[in-house]
């Protein structure tokens, strides 16, 4: 059998992560420290966990509807209106998904005719591009800068615009840079889209892990509003990963469409899963809270902790990560994450794997203790001074 | 962001530094505010909490429900703290309900326990009466669990 003849070009296309090195060289190591990887290290709440088994002692066990029990698209409906003022009917504008990720895969292939094209800015989570292509688009990624604190700049925006766009990605708060999203900027890139047909994705899965404002989704804009594809789930909000526990609210032509696909694909999602999601959306704003709270002690601490060793870094606003400049260091993100992990025995990963624009940063998660955090500080701290003797050693 | 008393109270061993960043103060304000805590008894002390019997040592630990007849004009406030002097004596709660107060004593063993009661607290003038319970078990104290769980591994995952 000729399996490169026989399987799909745009899958074989799609390169394979480069961070899979990573993690073999970790699953090696011992008394590594990881701040690589980019869940939270939280168990899901008790009471949430409990709904799950109590629905397993009741035997609910079967498919429940396509698009998720009615109960809890029903309180999804309500949590986004508490938490972020949004309105979006539980009856034909919701589906309860398997993660944020089948969601944008759902809004893609329910989009995208062949060759149409999906702006995507980068530094971004990895998924974007190859579900475009899969269903048949073309990414267009659009570099976001540093100094405008990562966010996407609508003179970015319209310089990426052309006849075959067909969609706008916006991944705020944004996995890897820690970049959100103000009503301002999100006002600004409204004009830029006025008169277009171009949908927005917005992956707010990170909606809830912002520090100091709240999150602005572009539903909450009437002028984006019919645009807009608001995908969100459980796992970082409520730590809880493993259940597989998404959702998506849109338009009611488009979600009626990404029905049809859920329901061929996936059926619907995990019963006891969606038992679990119940009750966080109905008992869990304290859990987010505590969470946050948490999460915000960790990010200044690693903040100024990288601040002070001497590599310079804006101060990330959401999400549960650092994206420190490594550009001092005359390293590669790729060769300083290695050599990090090598010598210092601390996982990072590299700006690089997150697309163009992320070379000279690595990505520093502090979804993990304090006390891991603080030692890899440490030996951050000796990894760059033993850089910088060595690096002065071998230019004399 | 948390306040300084509620990360000290959560983990009292994370440094100056750290309980800065964290509280979003300078260390100089965090050490003025701690000496302010520790001379104002906002913070009374800084202590671990010990699994016992995961070592060598024997320790037994009860909760005492002592009932009292208040006493004029000092209300409960005369016999707790004659109470709480002793040295056996790690807690004393004023309760409501059916008792008077809540003293957790701990000792070496139950006989010495056991004379603490009837020979100390029993006698005490205005106590009317003791109803000891043993601790058998400790399964969580101050939020944290004694048993030893292995952490969930995490499994490898590009996110």
């Amino acid at each position: 059998m000729n399996y490169d003849q026989i399987l799909n070009q745009r899958i074989q296309a799609v390169k394979p992560s480069g961070i899979r090195k990573f993690f073999d060289i970790l699953e090696e190591m011992k008394d590594a420290i990881s701040l690589g990887i980019g869940e939270p290290d939280f168990v899901t709440p008790w009471h949430i966990r409990d709904a799950g088994i109590y629905s397993l002692e009741k035997g609910y066990t079967k498919y429940t509807s396509n698009a998720g029990m009615a109960e809890l698209r029903r309180e999804i409906a309500s949590y986004l209106n508490r938490r972020f003022g949004l309105h979006y009917n539980f009856a034909n504008e919701i589906v309860v998904t398997v993660g944020g990720s089948e969601a944008i895969d759902l809004a893609l292939r329910c989009l995208v005719n062949p060759g149409d094209e999906v702006i995507v800015p980068v530094p971004s989570f990895v998924c974007y591009g190859p579900l475009t292509s899969m269903a048949g688009g073309v990414p267009v990624y659009v570099e976001t800068k540093a100094e405008n604190e990562f966010r996407l700049m609508p003179k970015e925006l319209r310089a990426a615009i052309t006849p075959r766009t067909k969609a706008l990605v916006l991944p705020y708060p944004c996995n890897p840079t820690g970049g959100i999203m103000e009503r301002s900027d999100l006002e600004a890139l409204a004009q830029v889209l006025e008169g277009t047909d171009i949908m927005i994705i917005s992956d707010e899965i990170y909606a809830e892990l912002t520090y100091g404002q709240h999150h602005v989704s572009p539903a909450n804009l009437p002028e984006l509003y019919d645009r807009t594809i608001v995908v969100n789930g459980f796992s970082k909000s409520h730590a809880m990963t493993g259940w597989r526990m998404g959702y998506v609210c849109g338009p009611e032509p488009v979600i009626r469409q990404m029905l049809k696909l859920h329901q061929f694909g996936i059926m619907s999602s995990p019963t006891v899963s969606q038992y679990a999601a119940i009750e966080a959306m109905r008992n869990g704003d304290h859990d987010i809270e505590k969470m946050r709270e948490e999460y915000d002690g960790r990010r200044r601490y690693l903040v100024e902790g990288l601040r002070r060793i001497g590599l310079p870094c804006f101060e990330p606003k959401g999400a549960f990560y650092v994206f420190p400049d490594i550009r001092p260091t005359g390293l590669t993100s790729e060769e300083f994450c290695e050599r990090f992990l090598m010598e210092e025995k601390v996982a990072v990963i590299p700006g690089s794997a997150f697309g163009p624009g992320g070379e000279g940063f690595v990505r520093c998660c502090y979804a993990t203790g304090l006390k891991d955090i603080a030692e890899a500080l440490t030996r951050m701290d000796n990894f760059l001074t033993n850089l910088k003797r060595k690096q002065a050693r071998d230019g004399n | 962001m948390k306040k300084l008393l509620q990360l000290l109270e959560e983990d009292c061993t994370l440094t100056r530094d750290q309980l800065a960043s964290m509280s979003g103060m300078t260390v100089e304000e965090v050490n003025a505010e701690i000496k302010r805590y520790e001379e104002e008894k906002i913070v009374l002390g800084y202590k671990a909490i010990i699994d016992w019997d995961s070592t060598d040592r024997e320790a037994v630990t009860a909760l005492i429900e002592v009932s009292i007849t208040p006493q004029r004009g000092e209300g409960f406030d005369r016999i707790a703290e004659r109470i709480y002097q002793y040295d056996e004596v790690e807690s004393v709660y004023l309760m409501s309900g059916a008792f008077d107060l809540t003293v957790i004593i701990s000792g070496r063993t139950l006989k010495e326990v056991a004379q603490f009661v009837s020979q100390r607290l029993a006698p005490l003038e205005g106590v009317t009466g003791t109803a000891t319970h043993f601790i058998l078990k400790k399964y969580k104290e101050k939020h944290l669990i004694f048993e030893k769980q292995a952490p969930g591994e995490r499994e490898f995952i590009f996110v």
